[in-house]
């Protein structure tokens, strides 16, 4: 298997006093899905948004494909990078947000194309080609030119997920990306990511979603209190979990 | 008399319901009211028209003077020349203010409060006789003898000078403030997808938060403008040449106050309208997106209300659904 894809040993990260993370240890392999679940205030999203460094650590490692993110270690402590270091890192990380986050200012195919062109300095044809494909890939290429207030919440989201696999990533991160949705509008999501999935793409996915865990996840990691507190196989940890705590959470949400 | 004329009549006027038509209400009070508003409006214009003291002459002979021209534009540059230093100035103050570093914060409020804290005739003044406060102005390395320039602050600072000061500086105070509540109404969600990425914060700031933060500060900063125009009269103060400053000049040997006023405003009106079409222009050009109905006009909006009654979809603004 090589380095693998996500390398945590020891994260932490306070909120003022509120200890958040209190060392997470985790490894999502090359080609894996890492399904996290837990209740609200578990420090899932959290640990999520520390893999690309859209949080801050206060200890531990974090790496991804075998480089730590946003810090340089040196003589025993971590350094953090300078932003431009930090962005040139997280082009290697899409991410998925639960309010889906599109600019508001571009159309749909606009904002696929945007990072591509600004970022990676793909010429305009080439990325209109390319979003133009990636838009038909979440089943929206009839709405290239729609504004994201003319579409669905559900069509919002899968042009956030072109929009993030527009840059090529090797890891996508996904912070519940169909809680914000109505029900009927979650399956469209969800084929999309399964489909991804079954791409080969290594995903981390902050769910509530336990079906798609058991379905698609290789790993559920159940967290509570900012420990993790059962990781393995989903169809054991949310089938037949060990830990009390995963067994009250599960008897609730199911 | 209702009680037996109506069941009569909705036995005989009961028609199928597809050919029974709604009759809306009728407002007479409106219809008075207009009557009213119409008729004062046309006393009012008459005797201003008979009115011997209003001397049309004296306004049509200054109209188009030579010396209203070179205030005129003294005034246009003046408003131009403010509003772009107070929005640069602006931005820059705005920017401080939004900074993590106290010191910057700092400053940067202590400009807002002083300039939005005394009255802009004060300032103007001020700044006219700023001569009376440093004689000279130099710069050069503080705390040593070597100067790289130096000048009497009366022959640097003349009128037009110290007008554009005044008013440049005190609009950067409230445009900072314009530009700051523009800026902090975009959504963090916003930087954190555009980080996420790869973009740089600079790149972030110019592509997706300025962008956004316009449709909020465009709107009151077209308003700022039109209110500079206005305010510039009050630099007549200090004598800058501007439009009033001029028309004052001519009223003060002529005493026709009242006539050259008349042409001060016709002149200040009609820069006024010109300067609404643009404001509305971009309006709709930073307001891509905001809607799901393309842009309606206020003249489409008013005959699509009287004439037609056409039904409107989804009419309520940012309307969205999951």
């Amino acid at each position: 298997m090589g380095t693998p894809m996500v390398h945590a040993e020891g994260v932490r990260k306070s909120f003022g006093r509120l200890e958040v993370l209190q060392g997470i240890d985790l490894t999502v392999e090359r080609g894996q899905v890492c399904c996290l679940l837990g209740p609200s205030g578990s420090g899932k999203s959290t640990f999520l948004r520390c893999i690309n460094h859209l949080e801050k650590l206060d200890g531990g490692r974090l790496s991804v494909d075998g480089a730590l993110v946003g810090y340089r270690e040196h003589g025993g402590r971590l350094h953090e990078l300078r932003e431009k270091e930090v962005a040139e890192r997280r082009r290697e990380i899409g991410m998925v947000f639960q309010r889906f986050n599109l600019f508001p200012h571009m159309t749909a195919i606009e904002n696929v194309m945007e990072a591509p062109v600004r970022v990676a300095g793909v010429s305009k044809a080439e990325a209109r080609a390319d979003a133009q494909r990636l838009l038909d890939r979440v089943g929206l290429g009839d709405k290239a030119a729609n504004y994201p207030s003319q579409l669905s919440g559900g069509q919002q989201q899968r042009v956030a997920i072109a929009r993030a696999l527009a840059m090529k990533p090797k890891l996508m991160l996904f912070d519940e990306p169909t809680s914000a949705l109505d029900p009927e509008l979650v399956g469209d999501v969800l084929d999309v990511m399964r489909q991804l999935a079954a791409d080969g793409m290594t995903m981390v996915v902050v769910t509530h979603e336990i079906g798609f865990a058991r379905e698609v996840g290789d790993t559920a990691v159940f967290m509570d209190g900012g420990v993790v507190v059962e990781a393995g196989d989903p169809r054991q940890v949310l089938v037949d979990p060990r830990q009390e705590r995963t067994k009250a959470f599960l008897s609730k949400v199911l | 008399m209702a009680s037996d004329t109506l069941p009569a009549a909705a036995a005989e006027e009961r028609r199928p319901a597809d050919r029974l038509e709604a009759v809306p209400v009728r407002h007479w009070g409106r219809w008075v009211a207009a009557v009213l508003a119409i008729l004062s409006g046309i006393g009012l214009i008459g005797s201003l028209a008979k009115n011997q003291n209003l001397h049309w002459d004296v306004i049509g002979h200054y109209l188009f003077a030579r010396l209203v021209f070179e205030g005129l534009f003294t005034t246009l540059w003046l408003t131009v020349a403010s509003m772009v230093l107070g929005l640069a100035l602006g931005t820059v103050v705005a920017v401080m203010r939004l900074s993590p570093n106290p010191v910057l914060y700092a400053v940067s409020s202590l400009f807002v409060w002083a300039f939005r804290g005394t009255p802009l005739l004060v300032q103007i003044i001020f700044w006219g006789y700023c001569g009376a406060l440093y004689k000279h102005v130099m710069i050069g390395i503080p705390f040593t003898h070597i100067t790289f320039f130096e000048t009497e602050t009366n022959s640097l600072v003349s009128g037009s000078v110290a007008a554009l000061l005044a008013l440049g500086l005190n609009e950067a105070a409230y445009a900072s403030e314009i530009v700051r509540a523009g800026i902090q109404s975009v959504d963090e969600g916003q930087a954190e997808a555009a980080h996420s990425l790869g973009m740089s914060p600079t790149l972030t700031m110019r592509r997706i938060v300025l962008p956004q933060a316009m449709r909020v500060i465009i709107p009151p900063m077209g308003n700022e403008t039109i209110n500079m125009l206005k305010t510039t009269a009050l630099v007549s103060v200090i004598g800058a040449k501007d439009l009033m400053s001029n028309i004052q000049a001519v009223y003060a040997q002529n005493y026709q106050i009242i006539p050259m006023l008349v042409v001060a405003s016709l002149w200040y009106l009609l820069l006024v309208t010109l300067l609404s079409i643009p404001q509305s222009r971009l309006e709709r050009r930073y307001g891509r997106g905001a809607s799901r109905n393309g842009h309606v006009s206020p003249l489409q909006r008013m005959l699509a209300g009287t004439a037609l009654r056409l039904p409107v979809r989804g009419s309520g603004p940012n309307h969205q659904k999951g």
